[in-house]
């Protein structure tokens, strides 16, 4: 075969200039509308925001579904679906009008019902919605607008369980997918909220996509957290999965994406650095971290050995260790976040300054016998990876004996949950992080559950506790509930359910023809403008 | 011919099964527990025995193995534990970014990687053959990452001429495919490149003494004729072997220029269901490596009748 290189060489050209003429074709193609394009803490690979907490998936609920009530940026709880809503004066009816024209996004109108059944498969997931259902005499939809929800006792649990900010939030969605088992996840996934998902367009490890929904009735209040008006004013949002933070970093520098929500700290500088991004600290309220204790594996079957954690350890080491930078982590004593009503040192006045003699002191008391500590290390996430090793560290000055094992975080959250003796397979303490938004109060709060088995992994078992969290479930009064808050704490204190290692801030970072994104426990993307 | 191919592709099916029982085996010996990560964090033990019973991970694993292994006997590779998506659905969606990259990094390593290795063989010693043998060892020891990021930096942040990072479908248009892999097929193309333009020059140094080198020019063949035409191709076999072999390497591990470049292909795929121990997923997945594996192999072989006609099946 004799090769003709004139041909070669003629078709080579034709194909680059083909290539050229198609590039310009394709990059129209791409325009669309005011699409906004955003890099977001995780991929979305599950849908039911009943069926897991995954914030990931609670941000996704707030994309498409819309709920009765809605956490302002006061910290109060708003009407949202609904328009009106009464309490009698025995305070045991609660009666909830739902507002005009409120459409699922298959155009079908939203009825009580549809509320319901959502409000029942919300409640037999979520801690908080079990403990209001305690209350629950019965739920009805005396008509198609109206929902009644009938207490055996006094609770203030119903607004602020409907009205929850974090997961699991209690989006509501057509009877028909309500009905799923909660244990099941559901497969249609049609809300009533400011935007459609595109389910055809879902590629997992791609991207994610809403559209406008054009038929979404917006309150007419300004908007204000996660409640008001929710006005959308662009026609697309697209999620983009950038697993690599540095990639997503150099995507906003070069203008391929418009927003991420949760940028790596050590990546702050680098996106501060330039004038075309701008830092913005979209959760006011931020994250803490937490330390989770195994009260069932000796020698933390103890509380005076479990005690000694809170004197052996101080925030600032940590908040250093893995934040770095004192602009983005504040030292907080208080378990229910500063600055927000229940917060209050008690009970931990004396704690959490490293005060090793008291720890030493505790440990001797305990009988603590030189048995390895099982402290389980995560090793991939970046906001996690340094906190066990300074925890080793604190514990080893205090007289512990530390087995740090590293593994990654999902190895983690299986381990974790195995009640097996701690040199078998199972574990003595672990660290994680919470949005404070999910711990504002002791029912909320799932690591204050202290009903032994039925408690999240852990397992502390402790009657006083429960009877605290009873109370403050069903007291109404604001006043007293703080004071309720204040013994839970107190009680936290002695029998160590876990510890509070710190506050700290996730700001996003977004370009300049990014305007009103609201702060808000979770990213919301109605409001947001593009230019 | 067509029995050899029929034998070798009836060859494969022990050589997957063992992979099959090995990969079963290895990731139920896996620490993590597929339930809990699907569960979340404020859920119970209650919670995620529920949600390991559904899953059937709760059955001893001779049970769940003869279960996977009947519905992969009748071609049902399942559902994803995670997408909640069919398996056969989620690797198709996957295929096409992967077999791209593949495809231009090994059509990049091979239009400038075999000239290169043909001009050092006969430049042997001369300045441009050490050029060519330094680039080479720089290409093996720079990792893949850090090329990636400073062709990022240079063309697509200071120079702002190709895109940062995506995928684009080819349906959606050639240009726009092509644009987006440049970058990482270049990242990529740089180890390939060294390879076959070593192998490129040792083969070729190898048949430059031969006795019909030398006829070809004495009987006045032009040189460019004498290396492309009659050493080049009696050195194609061992060259056809490493991009063979190439090519399926990248099909199976582009994983760190996938993450890199946010290409939506099986390496992230892998990772993602690594990490989130989607058995299921990670099964089919490497099953589908070990086939392309075999495959390709048996495609090298058959090429190599293309170059030396010796060869018989």
């Amino acid at each position: 075969m004799t090769i003709n290189w004139k041909s070669v060489v003629a078709a080579a050209a034709v194909s680059v200039a083909a290539t050229g003429a198609l590039s310009v074709a394709s990059t129209d193609a791409f325009a669309q509308g005011k699409t906004l394009r955003v890099v977001m803490h995780s991929d979305l690979k599950i849908l039911d925001p009943i069926w897991t907490t995954a914030y990931i998936v609670r941000n996704h609920g707030y994309m498409i579904y819309d709920t009765l009530f809605a956490t302002d940026a006061n910290g109060e709880i708003k009407p949202q679906m609904v328009d009106k809503y009464e309490v009698s004066s025995d305070q045991l009816t609660h009666t909830m009008t739902l507002r005009d024209g409120l459409l699922w996004h298959d155009g079908k109108p939203v009825t009580s019902e549809d509320c319901v059944a959502s409000i029942k498969r919300w409640a037999a997931k979520d801690a908080m919605g079990q403990k209001m259902m305690s209350f629950v005499d019965a739920i009805s939809s005396p008509d198609a607008k109206t929902i009644v929800i009938k207490l055996k006792s006094p609770t203030g649990l119903v607004l602020a369980g409907l009205g929850k900010p974090s997961s699991n939030v209690p989006f509501m969605m057509p009877k028909r997918v309500a009905d799923t088992d909660p244990n099941t996840q559901i497969s249609e996934f049609i809300g009533s909220g400011p935007f459609v998902f595109k389910q055809d367009e879902w590629k997992p490890g791609d991207k994610t996509v809403y559209v406008k929904f054009d038929k979404y009735k917006p309150r007419s209040e300004p908007a204000s957290s996660l409640a008001g008006g929710k006005v959308v004013n662009v026609d697309r949002v697209e999620w983009r999965a950038i697993s690599d933070q540095q990639q997503a970093a150099n995507a906003l520098l070069a203008g391929e994406i418009d927003i991420i929500e949760a940028p790596t700290h050590d990546l702050l500088p680098l996106l501060k650095a330039d004038k075309n991004i701008a830092l913005y600290d979209w959760n006011p309220l931020g994250n803490q971290y937490t330390m989770r204790i195994n009260s069932t594996q000796k020698p933390f079957d103890n509380p005076k050995i479990r005690q000694a954690l809170w004197y052996a350890f101080n925030q600032k080491d940590f908040l250093d260790a893995t934040i770095g930078n004192p602009d983005y982590y504040k030292e907080c004593k208080p378990m229910f976040i500063c600055g927000t009503p229940l917060a209050t040192d008690k009970g931990l006045e004396d704690k959490l300054s490293s005060n090793f003699n008291k720890a030493r002191e505790l440990l001797k008391e305990g009988g603590y016998d030189g048995t390895p500590i099982v402290l389980l290390h995560s090793t991939d996430l970046a906001v996690l990876t340094n906190l066990a090793p300074v925890a080793k560290s604190l514990m080893e000055k205090a007289g512990f004996k530390v087995d740090m094992q590293s593994m990654d975080w999902q190895t983690v959250v299986a381990r974790r949950v195995k009640k097996d003796p701690a040199n078998a397979g199972g574990w003595h303490a672990m660290l994680t992080s919470w949005v404070s938004a999910d711990i504002l109060n002791p029912v909320a709060a799932a690591f204050f559950n202290a009903s032994c088995d039925k408690a999240p992994f852990g397992w502390p078992c402790d009657e006083a506790m429960e009877k605290l969290r009873d109370d403050y479930a069903r007291e109404t009064d604001p006043a007293r509930q703080k004071e309720i808050a204040a013994a839970v704490q107190v009680r936290a204190s002695e029998i160590t359910t876990h510890i509070n290692l710190g506050q700290w801030y996730q700001p996003g970072a977004h370009r300049p023809n990014v305007s009103g994104w609201l702060k808000a426990p979770a990213p919301v993307f109605w409001n947001i403008t593009l230019k | 011919m067509i029995a050899y191919v029929l034998r070798r592709l009836v060859a494969t099916i022990p050589v997957m099964l063992v992979v099959a029982v090995f990969v079963f085996l290895m990731l139920r010996l896996s620490p993590a527990d597929p339930a809990a990560i699907i569960a979340g964090d404020s859920a119970t033990t209650e919670q995620v025995a529920q949600i390991r019973s559904r899953l059937g991970l709760d059955q001893p694993i001779a049970t769940q193995f003869v279960i996977w292994f009947g519905k992969l006997a009748q071609g049902d590779l399942g559902e994803s534990f995670f997408f909640k998506k069919s398996i056969v659905d989620l690797i198709s969606e996957r295929f096409e970014p992967t077999l791209s990259l593949a495809f231009v990094t090994i059509l990049i390593a091979v239009i400038v990687a075999v000239p290169l290795g043909v001009l050092a063989a006969y430049k042997q010693g001369s300045w441009i053959d050490r050029l060519v043998m330094g680039f080479s060892v720089l290409g093996f020891s720079v990792p893949v990452f850090v090329v990636g990021y400073l062709l990022i930096y240079l063309f697509a942040i200071q120079l702002g001429w190709l895109p940062v990072q995506g995928y684009q479908r080819i349906a959606q248009g050639v240009g726009g495919w092509l644009e987006r892999l440049i970058l990482p097929a270049l990242t990529l193309s740089v180890i390939y490149i060294a390879l076959v333009a070593r192998m490129t020059r040792t083969s070729v140094l190898e048949v430059l003494s031969e006795d019909y080198i030398r006829t070809a020019r004495a009987k006045g063949q032009i040189e460019l004729k004498v290396l492309f035409r009659h050493a080049l191709k009696n050195a194609a076999v061992p060259i056809v072997t490493v991009v063979g072999l190439g090519v399926a390497l990248l099909i199976g591990g582009v994983v760190v220029t996938e993450s890199v470049y946010t290409i939506p292909g099986l390496g992230r795929l892998t990772v993602d269901a690594v990490l989130a121990r989607d058995y299921p997923v990670i099964q089919a997945i490497i099953l589908l490596f070990s086939f392309i594996y075999v495959l390709i192999n048996l495609l090298v072989d058959l090429t190599y009748t293309l170059f030396d006609p010796r060869i018989r099946y």
